[in-house]
């Protein structure tokens, strides 16, 4: 009932999005040119789109992303695996979190993205400083999130599986761990978008791959259009992304009341 | 007389102090009972009299400052597999199906998966919950909740089980009939019961004795037998004339007319 009434809606909803791209396209290739702006101040569409296929040609654009996408996609794994056991830990040990809090908060208040430099004085220009600064970049949402999560915990549901005489291990496998997965894919959708921020900051600091270098690249030529190019596949990569975490999140949290109604 | 199943032995449990200074709180105060085989025994009493604190010492969660507790002449001094308990809170898992919740405990204790399944499966058809077991507990009613909860508690089939207030947080009306399906349960399984409860009538209605507690320090200061038929049919145990009577006798125990006036 509700989903036959939904349906007429949905399908209006998405001719207007299309409808909106078509508009935004065009305002982008022809308002420019009309108020006066210059080419290389805001490259028109169509000049951008011809720049992205000059680059595929010339600049070794494909090699680029991968090179990009594979260190985000490095960095956004190596800092959620530490974020969520250090939540955990933390989580887990009051001793543990009063000790080392202090340290974090002052990691967390650090601008992350400051660290470049220093990471590229110490691995020169190589992947490493790029990865590092996405996996300290990563680190701090999922850890948080975590830990919130295991504190959340209704300590009568712990109770309960210690009076079914759990293990610590079971109390952890069987209630800690998976009560955590909401606020941790929570943590993860924002990590995320972070990931493409700590490699891009990386690689405009020091080295000759990916597409952070062809945007100090593009700046350095005066090329806009180049600019432009490397900012809209530097998106794309963290829609994908971004996408991936949110089709397992479906999966993995198909329990819950709104998307199980979404389902049924 | 049949064997006894649980037993506190001169209990006591006192809390440190919140605060430095203060005197550290005594929450009960040398309780002594035993529940037979079989048997239902309510506690009843004010609040924060300690019910709970017994409750829990029981399950092993939490020890006797002095005293001991025994289930199967066995001294509880962690927790074990001959006791489960059961609150006022449902604590479904919200990841599992009621199957699963259901087997949290079996799976806890490492029983092999057929097995888990064929116990949990048994209970939901007691419970009468057979068309919501792949169901996610979200999708259930406070009364179906707690009724699953229940089938949890007996899946592992403990010796004795422990209810704090189980009922307390559902409405009237399913309360009656989730007290129903407890009275039968118990009943058809021989189980053994400690029931925790404020609701005088359900005392009452569920069990085959009922302690009443003091104020805190809480400790038992009246044990009523209730010599009404019908245990395995709260439904219409309440409807005896000899109820009455029963509720006024706890009532005067428990001072409630003064604390009204």
């Amino acid at each position: 009932m509700n989903a036959m009434m939904a349906q007429p809606s949905t399908q209006r909803m998405m001719i207007g999005s299309v409808l909106l791209l078509i508009v935004f396209l065009a305002a982008w290739q022809w308002l420019p040119g009309l108020f006066g702006i210059p080419a290389f101040i805001i490259p028109p569409a169509s000049t951008v789109w011809d720049e992205f296929l000059h680059m595929l040609a010339n600049d070794r654009l494909v090699y680029h992303t991968v090179i990009t996408a594979l260190q985000v996609l490095a960095g956004f794994v190596l800092g959620v695996i530490l974020g969520m056991v250090v939540g955990f830990v933390l989580g887990m040990s009051q001793a543990a979190e009063f000790m080392l809090s202090p340290y974090i908060l002052a990691l967390q208040i650090a601008p992350k993205v400051a660290f470049a430099p220093l990471f590229v004085i110490w691995f020169g220009y190589t992947v490493y400083p790029k990865i590092l600064v996405a996996v300290l970049i990563v680190f701090f949402p999922v850890m948080i999130n975590v830990l919130g999560a295991v504190r959340a915990i209704d300590p009568d549901i712990v109770r309960l599986a210690r009076s079914f005489t759990a293990s610590r291990f079971q109390v952890f496998w069987k209630v800690e761990f998976p009560a955590a997965m909401p606020p941790f894919f929570a943590g993860l959708r924002i990590a995320a978008t972070l990931a493409v921020i700590g490699v891009v900051v990386g690689e405009l600091v020091g080295g000759n791959t990916g597409l952070g270098y062809l945007l100090t690249f593009g700046e350095g030529a005066g090329n806009t259009a180049m600019v432009f190019v490397a900012i809209i596949l530097l998106t794309l990569i963290g829609i994908v992304l971004y996408a991936v975490i949110v089709a397992i999140e479906n999966r993995v949290l198909h329990y819950l009341p709104a998307r199980a109604r979404k389902i049924t | 007389m049949s064997a006894i199943r649980l037993e506190f032995r001169a209990v006591t449990k006192r809390f440190p102090a919140q605060r430095r200074g203060d005197a550290p709180v005594t929450a009960v105060q040398n309780v002594s009972f035993t529940v037979a085989d079989g048997e239902v025994v309510s506690i009843i009493g004010p609040s924060g009299c300690g019910k709970s604190t017994l409750l829990n010492m029981g399950s092993g969660l939490d020890p006797a400052t002095s005293g001991e507790v025994f289930v199967d002449g066995e001294r509880v001094t962690r927790p074990n597999e001959h006791v489960a308990f059961m609150l006022q809170k449902d604590l479904l898992l919200p990841w599992r199906t009621i199957r699963q919740n259901v087997e949290f405990g079996l799976e806890i204790q490492g029983r092999p998966t057929a097995d888990r399944h064929r116990i949990a499966e048994e209970l939901l058809v007691k419970c009468r919950l057979q068309d919501f077991i792949h169901h996610y507990p979200h999708q259930l009613s406070g009364g179906m909740r707690q009724r699953a909860a229940l089938a949890r508690t007996l899946a592992v089939d403990p010796a004795v089980l422990l209810m704090d207030e189980p009922f307390s947080a559902l409405d009237a009306q399913t309360k009656m009939v989730l007290q129903q399906d407890l009275g039968r349960t118990l009943a058809d399984t021989g189980k053994t019961a400690l029931f925790i409860t404020h609701d005088l009538a359900e005392a009452i209605a569920l069990s085959d004795r009922v302690l009443v507690m003091s104020q805190r320090p809480g400790t038992i200061i009246e044990e009523i037998k209730v010599d009404i038929p019908d245990r395995d049919n709260p439904m219409e145990r309440r409807k005896s004339p000899k109820v009455g009577p029963y509720v006024s006798a706890l009532m005067e125990l428990l001072h409630i007319d003064q604390a009204a006036a």
